[in-house]
Order: C-alpha cells, then sequence, then structure tokens
C-alpha cells in the first residue's frame, strides 16, 4: 500500500506539471489552450528525436526540447490566440482554434516516417517507443521494504522544485506582480503601463516550457512516447486536475494533480485497471456539478 | 479532379464505387445537424459522441437479444440517448461556456471508460459484432432521413421555441427576463440534440459489422464540432454544407489524405480567425469577398436608391 501511495506521488506530480502551464493559461488569458497536451507530446517526440536520431546526451537535448515547446508556446499565442484577442472573438473561438493547432501537431508525428516530410523529427508513425535502457542512470533504492527508482525519485524532485520555483517567480517578482496584475483586471494593467500582450506572450511561454518538461518526464518514466500520449494520457486528466483545483489557480492545480494521482491509485488498488480509466472523468462530472469553484473553494481562486 | 469528373458524367459510377463515402457524409451531416441545435441555442456541448454511443450499443444489443425489428430498435436507441440526455442535463446545463464543454467531454468520457468498457454485454473493449449489418442496404435509410431531419430543424428554428433558442443565444440575462423560460428551452435543445445524435449513431451501426468503443471518444467529438464550426451555425445548413465538405476532402485530395488532419486544423484555424461565422454564415456563400467587391456594391447601392 505504501508503494502505491508512492506511485501516487510520483504519477500526481507529472500530472502537476502538467496541469500548472494548463492552468497558468487560464488564469491570464482566460482561454483553455488546448494544444497544452499536443506540446505536451512533443516534448517526449523532440527530446527522443535528439537523443535517438541525432545522437545527443540526454540533458541538453531535454533543454533544448523545453525551449523548443516554450517557442511553440509563442507559435500558439501569435497564430491561434492573439488574433482572435484583436476581433474580441469570443473565449470559445480560442478553444477551438488551439484544437485546430493540436490536430496538425498530432498530425504531423503520426504520419512521420522514414522517407517522409518530418523524418528528421520522429520516424515510428502512430507506434509507442521508449528511451533506450542507459539513457538517464536508473539506480534503485530500497528502503524498509519499498523500491524506489532513481529516475522517478528524480522527477518529483525536479518537479516540486519546479513548481516552488514558479510560485516565487510569482508572488514575489516584477514579472510575476505583473502577470497576476493582468490576470485579475486586463484593461487595469494596461492602464498600469504593463504590457499585456508581451505578458501574454511569456504566459504561452512559460506555460508551454512546463508542458513540454512533463511530457519529458512522462516518456521518460512511463516509458511510452507516442502521438498519442498527449491526447489520451493527460489532456482531459489534466482538465480534471484544473477543475478539481479551481480552474485558474495554480495551487489548486498542484493539489488537484496529487489528489488525481491518489484518486486512480486508489481506483486500481481496489477496482483494477477498466475503472481506474474512469475514475478521473467521474469526478470532473462531479465537481463541474457539485462544486464549480473547485474543492478548495474560492480561496484559492484569486491566489494566481 | 477526377473526382468531380465522375460526379457529373458518370453518377451512377460514381455512386455506386463511392457508397461508403456517401453514407459516412450523411451520417456525419446529421451529427453536424445535431450539434447545430445545441449551438442555436448558444451552448457548446460536446456530448454527443456519447449520446451517439448510447444510440449505436442499444440498437445493436437489442438486435442481438430481442426479436424486434431494426427500426424498432434504432428508434429506441435514439428515446434512450434523449432520455440520458435529461439526466446528464439537469445537472449540467447550469453550467455556461467553458465550462459546459469541459463536464460534457467528461461525461462522454465516463461514459466510454467507465461504463461502456466495464459493463459485459457491451463487449467491453472488444466492441461488438453487429448482426443486422448490411453496408448497402444501409445507406437508404440514411439519404431518407437527412433531408427528413434537416428540414424539420430548419423549420423548428422558425417557431416560437426556436425564436426562444436564439434569444437565448444572442443574450441569456434578456432573453430570461423577457419571460424565457430558459433552462426549460436550453434542456429541450440538449434533448433534440441527444436524440439526433443517438439516431445518426444507430444509423452507423447499419453500416459497419462492428461498434468499437474507441469509436465513441474525444476524437469524435472533436470532427462533429469541427464540421459546425467551419460549416457556420448562423442556419442548419452551414452544419450540413461543413460535414459533407470536410468528410469529402480526403478523397477529394488523395494526395493529402494521410495528412487530413492537418488540413482539417489548417482550415478549423483559418474559419475561426477569417470567418467567424463559418462558409455558411451571414453574407452567403462567400468564402472570400475581396475588398474591391464590397467597395463596389457600397457605390452602387445609392446609385440603385435613385
Amino acid at each position: 500500500m505504501t508503494q502505491q501511495v508512492l506511485n501516487a506521488i510520483f504519477i500526481g506530480s507529472i500530472y502537476a506539471l502538467f496541469a500548472v502551464g494548463y492552468t497558468l493559461v487560464f488564469g491570464v488569458l482566460d482561454v483553455l489552450n488546448l494544444a497544452h497536451s499536443a506540446v505536451f507530446m512533443l516534448g517526449a517526440v523532440i527530446t527522443y528525436s535528439l537523443v535517438v536520431l541525432h545522437g545527443l546526451p540526454f540533458l541538453p537535448a531535454a533543454i533544448i526540447a523545453v525551449l523548443v515547446c516554450g517557442l511553440l508556446g509563442l507559435l500558439i499565442e501569435f497564430v491561434a490566440l492573439r488574433p482572435l484577442r484583436r476581433r474580441n472573438a469570443p473565449p470559445i473561438s480560442a478553444l477551438i482554434s488551439t484544437i485546430g493547432l493540436a490536430l496538425i501537431f498530432v498530425a504531423i508525428v503520426e504520419q512521420a516516417t522514414p522517407g517522409t516530410l518530418f523524418s528528421w523529427l520522429w520516424q515510428d508513425g502512430a507506434n509507442s517507443v521508449r528511451f533506450p535502457s542507459g539513457t538517464v542512470p536508473n539506480p534503485t533504492y530500497h528502503l524498509g521494504g519499498l523500491t524506489i527508482e532513481g529516475t522517478k525519485l528524480g522527477i518529483l524532485i525536479i518537479s516540486v522544485v519546479l513548481m516552488l520555483v514558479l510560485g516565487y517567480v510569482i508572488r514575489f517578482t516584477q514579472v510575476g506582480r505583473a502577470l497576476r496584475a493582468v490576470a485579475e483586471n486586463r484593461r487595469a494593467a494596461t492602464l498600469l503601463g504593463i504590457n499585456v500582450d508581451r505578458i501574454f506572450a511569456s504566459t504561452l511561454f512559460l506555460s508551454s516550457a512546463l508542458g513540454g518538461l512533463a511530457g519529458i518526464l512522462f516518456g521518460l518514466a512511463i516509458s511510452d512516447i507516442s502521438p498519442y500520449i498527449g491526447r489520451d494520457q493527460v489532456e482531459l486528466k489534466g482538465l480534471a486536475v484544473i477543475v478539481l483545483g479551481g480552474m485558474g489557480s495554480i495551487p489548486g492545480a498542484v493539489l488537484g494533480g496529487y489528489l488525481l494521482g491518489l484518486i486512480e491509485v486508489l481506483a486500481f488498488v481496489r477496482f483494477g485497471s477498466n475503472v481506474e480509466a474512469g475514475v478521473a472523468f467521474a469526478a470532473l462530472f462531479l465537481v463541474l456539478v457539485l462544486r464549480p469553484q473547485g474543492l478548495f473553494g474560492a480561496r484559492l481562486r484569486e491566489r494566481l | 479532379m477526377d473526382f468531380f469528373i465522375e460526379l457529373f458524367t458518370n453518377p451512377v459510377g460514381f455512386y455506386n464505387q463511392h457508397e461508403l463515402l456517401i453514407a459516412q457524409i450523411g451520417i456525419n451531416a446529421i451529427l453536424a445537424i445535431a450539434i447545430f441545435v445545441t449551438f442555436y441555442s448558444g451552448q457548446l456541448t460536446l456530448a454527443n459522441a456519447g449520446f451517439m454511443a448510447i444510440g449505436a450499443y442499444t440498437t445493436v444489443i437489442m438486435s442481438l437479444y430481442l426479436p424486434t425489428p431494426l427500426p424498432v430498435n434504432m428508434l429506441v436507441g435514439a428515446l434512450l440517448a434523449g432520455l440520458v440526455s435529461v439526466i446528464v442535463g439537469l445537472p449540467v446545463l447550469r453550467l455556461r461556456g467553458v465550462f459546459l464543454a469541459i463536464a460534457t467531454i467528461g461525461f462522454v468520457e465516463a461514459l466510454r471508460l467507465g461504463v461502456i468498457l466495464n459493463v459485459p454485454i457491451t463487449g467491453e473493449g472488444q466492441g461488438l459484432h453487429n448482426p443486422t449489418a448490411d453496408p448497402l442496404g444501409g445507406i437508404v435509410p440514411i439519404l431518407i432521413s437527412l433531408p427528413i431531419l434537416a428540414y424539420l430543424v430548419w423549420r423548428l428554428t422558425k417557431t416560437r421555441l426556436g425564436q426562444a433558442w436564439s434569444a437565448i443565444r444572442e443574450d441569456e440575462l434578456a432573453a430570461s427576463s423577457n419571460g424565457i423560460n430558459v433552462p426549460l428551452y436550453k434542456m429541450i435543445a440538449f434533448i433534440v440534440s441527444a436524440v439526433l445524435a443517438g439516431y445518426a449513431g444507430a444509423l452507423e451501426t447499419h453500416i459497419n459489422f462492428f461498434v468499437d468503443p474507441t469509436e465513441y471518444g474525444i476524437t469524435r467529438t472533436i470532427q462533429i464540432l469541427t464540421f459546425a464550426v467551419v460549416g457556420g451555425t448562423t442556419n442548419v445548413f452551414g452544419p450540413i454544407v461543413g460535414a459533407v465538405f470536410l468528410t469529402a476532402l480526403p478523397e477529394i485530395v488523395r494526395q493529402f489524405a494521410a495528412y487530413r488532419d492537418v488540413v482539417n486544423g489548417v482550415i478549423l484555424i483559418l474559419v475561426i480567425i477569417f470567418r467567424p461565422q463559418g462558409i455558411v454564415g451571414r453574407g452567403g456563400l462567400a468564402i472570400i469577398r475581396p475588398r474591391w467587391w464590397i467597395r463596389w456594391r457600397a457605390r452602387e447601392r445609392p446609385a440603385a436608391a435613385h
């Protein structure tokens, strides 16, 4: 059982890392960025490609991939979000245009086989691959009957540290204050001399970089990299997480991520893997219906 | 190009060769009508793939275990989808905008992963073999249903009910202060949409030999949404045009068939940015109206008034 809780914490930290980026965009721009899961997938795919196809060591490959994902965030902003904002389109339009980008990203990877246009990025089509063993050292620790894998421990530490750093940046730095001001009231922020467009662009960069990193960690730990990991593994679960925690709330997303990890592991232990898959959506549905402000209430909500 | 040449020079041969495509176009058009009804009442609900699943599974399970004739099974499937929509709609329709969209996606996936994959009678992950499948005969009811349903929904939008939906879409608060029972009319739209989607699901089992749970997930939902957005939701013909266009497109440009999702994504983004009212929106069928045309029209009008 303790081992299961450990697994919950570990998968929860990947959910949390993914959901923090998701919720950040919702909190600041008021749009749901459904291309976030495609960026998550591309984070894993780009790292894999740099390591396996281009022979880079893992660490530089991961750093490049995170930066590329950040740039993809800018692409999302400039292609799918900014033109709509210029026109004062309803927020639903942005949801649809980001779906369009997600379709494109997934299809490009899915169709990439040797000899095609994107074979430099991906060569395995719709198949699932994994990093070659030994890409990252993975010592196993035994601690009083518990088995802890080094990579999973590393992932836990990396995500917790990153989320703390993010929390610090948003609460105590100038950029963070500007970000919260824009989230609170776009118009007032403009009047105070904040460059709102620049804040939006940096939000997308930050959010997508985090999403890409979550993808890399997922690919490393779950050993499953395919064009569909974003769509099938985290897109809707990420939604469940940010709904659990209250949409737009970063502490909520972190708590929601760990909570979902825990719920899933408990459902798995108690009812088996078939129920585990549906439990996130049942939770999502129930929370939206019974408590749309999120489990932790409005108090966390305003604290981006 | 061959596609069009054949369509006009040899319609019978074209029909025989593309029967399955035509059937799929018909089903997608009915699905597009289904999502149009909720769009028309101002709600973005993404539950249609779930209602489709209910219609499809009910039809096939009844065909497998009951002696009832197929049309009855299909009707029961559609009505059961409507019944479930009442149960789902009561709590969910209180939500608005993005939250409504998320909750309905949650319903679709909870139904698929939580119920269909766990109840033995649905064949769980294996899916169900459909004993009554008849790919060629199945086209007939589709081609008959589509114009009838399109006409009915088009008439519906012209009635008081349709006007109430328009009013809610334009301004919910104003509608309710004018005495329109907003929750009731939203619910009616949701039920009509669910029955249509359930019926489309039932029709589809008729041309497929197999009911497969992976068919009724988020991908399907997004596909249906794309029809409505690209076609436009000003009137019922927009989503139908969207469905026909996007379903036939991979066949028309075969060389891009593998990249159909890239093409779909690009079209979706272009439409939402440059023509938010869809292909068939206010302003007629024109996809692009060049600036000189608009200027010319503007100059022409006062002259005509003299």
